[in-house]
């Protein structure tokens, strides 16, 4: 529900179908991002690499949102197809002159590719049936990125260096601030816009009711392998951003914890809505970092807690996934929903 | 062909475990139409109560194996009466995603009760394998397979035979008409999560037995997917075949395509075999197609 002031009346179609409703939003939104291009002159290396993390986490969960939100198909293996981006993108920025720009989308078309072909058994395949056919895909992936060591460098990880753009080398938390932030803006803005579009709605539909796009004759078979084929370029481009981030990619970072944390981001955030993503990545980036600097203070005074942190992080995990589940289904997002809401119409809430 | 036996039969001892675990993981989704992600933590924790019972408080193997099927018994009723009795009629990956949160959480305070470092049951069979026409069969072998065929005929009978048996299946083929049959649903639905985990702790315990325990056991409750795929996700007689297939499929692809490829071929098999199936047979060897009306 789109809570908008009294008085706010359209009188074109062009502004009914406007992105941002009124001009607060309009505002609000331009300040948000004029403020995150002046953060990093302010903030420190920990508070950039949250940030770039989170930007990497913010288009995949995007990429995921628009394959399990808005077309309803469940993904195991998102992360895997981030993997497959960022090996792509480590052999195409070795092997050729390209600047890794250009090389962030290829490795995406890359993974689009792999993403559609393993979208096709969704031809028969519905909810559960696909969701483990999505697994099989983690599984299948991840045995080629240890195995194919002559494209992925095996077990020891693929290599790039530093990359750079008209001069400036992207070797620092702070240089990479701006590439990870700018990439977002672009691929929230292209996801935003996607929505919108002829084939934005078909994914609604095929969501909402598959029987019924088909006899509305939409090619659903058709449609189901486009919203694979834009997720995983979404994953592709995360991945890409996360090798020229880390420079070093090995296949411990593409497990199915990685499917698994996309997919509770995507839950938590809100199925179905962008903004949702950007919680969900957000929160599920930060969540660790809470817990550790829980667990620095509370080693003090029980020194245990410092050895069983990988336990206790893991099992918060759960227990968050399990609470929002139980107490907030339909994600931050809703919330965020609502508590606007609230203050729009305080005091007369009726 | 010595070499092939061989695996054969370790093939058939995992497979009959992959089988149990189906099994269970079955059993949940034909009665409550939940994906169990949590089985192979169920199997962890139900290997480490075990190792507790046999261990920590020194209770003779037999016992302390019964005493653990009890605590599952109820570990299992509860979480369903916990976690999952209030997602009824959630979207489905919602579902999955409480059982992934699900077995987050009892990795984690599975971990913080007994480390991470593989633990091994005392020696309860005769180490000496025993020789049959050149083969060596080791003891524990033999007794997991026997325990879980009697398992396995004992929930067959569970279910042919008893009013519960009666009123699960009852469930399982059309919940609406055994509500109207004066059936207690959600009785079952906690029954069928409490059956789910006693399957899964007797393959724990057994897994224990074989090679030791340490967290990376719930992996079996990833790769019970293959199993029950193939076998059709509603299938308990499909479960039990497809789990030995898989078992055994498994063991030659680590035995024969291993050496050539370097390793990790046991893990990716069955899952390329799963897409094979579900290319040709969507709804698996033994599973009911859905027919879908308008």
């Amino acid at each position: 529900m789109n809570y908008t002031n009294c008085g706010n009346f359209k009188t074109s179609y062009i502004k009914d179908a406007a992105i941002f409703q009124t001009k607060f939003s309009l505002i609000m939104i331009y300040s948000f991002i004029v403020l995150t291009f002046i953060f990093p002159f302010f903030a420190n290396t920990y508070y950039l690499y949250l940030c770039n993390t989170i930007f990497i986490a913010i288009i995949g969960a995007a990429g995921l949102n628009i394959l399990t939100g808005f077309t309803g198909l469940i993904s195991l293996g998102h992360g895997a197809f981030i993997g497959v981006g960022a090996y792509a993108a480590a052999y195409i920025f070795n092997n050729t002159d390209l600047n890794f720009l250009i090389v962030i989308p290829l490795a995406g078309l890359v993974t689009a590719a792999v993403g559609m072909f393993f979208g096709i058994p969704s031809l028969r395949l519905k909810g559960l049936y696909l969701s483990i056919a999505t697994l099989a895909a983690q599984f299948i992936l991840q045995f080629f990125f240890v195995r194919a060591e002559f494209i992925t460098g095996g077990v020891s990880g693929a290599f790039v260096n530093f990359p750079s753009v008209f001069g400036v080398s992207i070797n620092s938390d702070f240089s990479f601030y701006f590439v990870g932030l700018i990439f977002t803006i672009i691929m929230l803005l292209a996801a935003k816009n996607l929505i919108r579009t002829k084939t934005g709605r078909i994914f609604l539909s095929i969501r909402d009711n598959y029987i019924a796009a088909e006899a509305m004759g939409v090619n659903v078979f058709k449609y189901k392998i486009i919203s694979f084929g834009i997720s995983s370029f979404y994953a592709g481009v995360a991945g890409a951003l996360w090798l020229f981030y880390l420079t070093i990619i090995t296949p411990e970072h593409f497990t199915i914890g990685v499917s698994i944390q996309y997919l509770s981001m995507v839950i938590i955030g809100g199925l179905g809505s962008l903004l949702g993503s950007i919680f969900g990545a957000v929160f599920i980036t930060l969540l660790p970092e809470f817990l550790r600097f829980a667990a620095d203070n509370l080693s003090q005074i029980y020194p245990a807690v410092t050895s069983a942190f990988a336990a206790i992080r893991e099992g918060a995990f759960g227990i968050v996934i399990i609470l929002f589940l139980l107490l907030e289904p339909e994600g931050l997002a809703k919330r965020w929903n609502l508590i606007k809401a609230y203050w729009k119409l305080w005091p007369y809430s009726h | 062909m010595d070499f092939f036996l061989q695996l054969v039969i370790t093939g058939i001892v995992i497979g009959s475990i992959y089988s149990l675990l189906a099994l269970g993981f079955t059993l949940i989704y034909k009665a409550t139409g939940v994906v169990n992600f949590a089985q192979g933590e169920l199997l962890l924790v139900g290997a480490y109560i075990c190792l507790q019972f046999t261990v920590g408080y020194k209770v003779p193997f037999i016992f302390s194996f019964l005493l653990t099927l009890i605590f599952m018994f109820f570990f299992g009723f509860l979480i369903e009466k916990i976690f999952l009795r209030k997602m009824i009629g959630e979207p489905i990956i919602s579902i999955i995603m409480l059982t992934i949160g699900l077995s987050s959480v009892l990795k984690s305070v599975v971990q913080l009760f007994w480390g991470t470092s593989t633990r091994t049951f005392p020696q309860i069979f005769p180490e000496e394998p025993i020789a049959v026409m050149d083969l060596q069969i080791s003891y524990v072998y033999l007794a997991s397979i026997v325990a879980v065929a009697v398992f396995l005929l004992l929930f067959t009978v569970f279910f042919k035979k008893t009013r519960v048996g009666v009123a699960m299946r009852a469930v399982a083929s059309d919940q609406q008409a055994a509500l109207s049959m004066g059936i207690n649903v959600k009785r079952i639905f906690a029954l069928s999560w409490a059956i789910a985990a006693i399957v899964s702790t007797v393959g724990g315990v057994f897994l224990g037995n074989i090679n030791g325990i340490n967290t990376s056991l719930s992996h079996f409750g990833l790769m019970v997917f293959p199993v029950v795929i193939l076998g059709g996700l509603d299938s308990i007689g499909g479960a039990i075949i497809a789990g030995l297939i898989i078992g055994v499929l498994e063991n030659l692809a680590g035995g024969y395509i291993d050496p050539l490829i370097g390793g990790g071929a046991k893990d990716v098999f069955p899952f390329v075999v799963m897409i094979l199936v579900m290319m040709i047979r969507p709804y698996g060897l033994f599973g009911t197609a859905d027919v879908e009306k308008v």
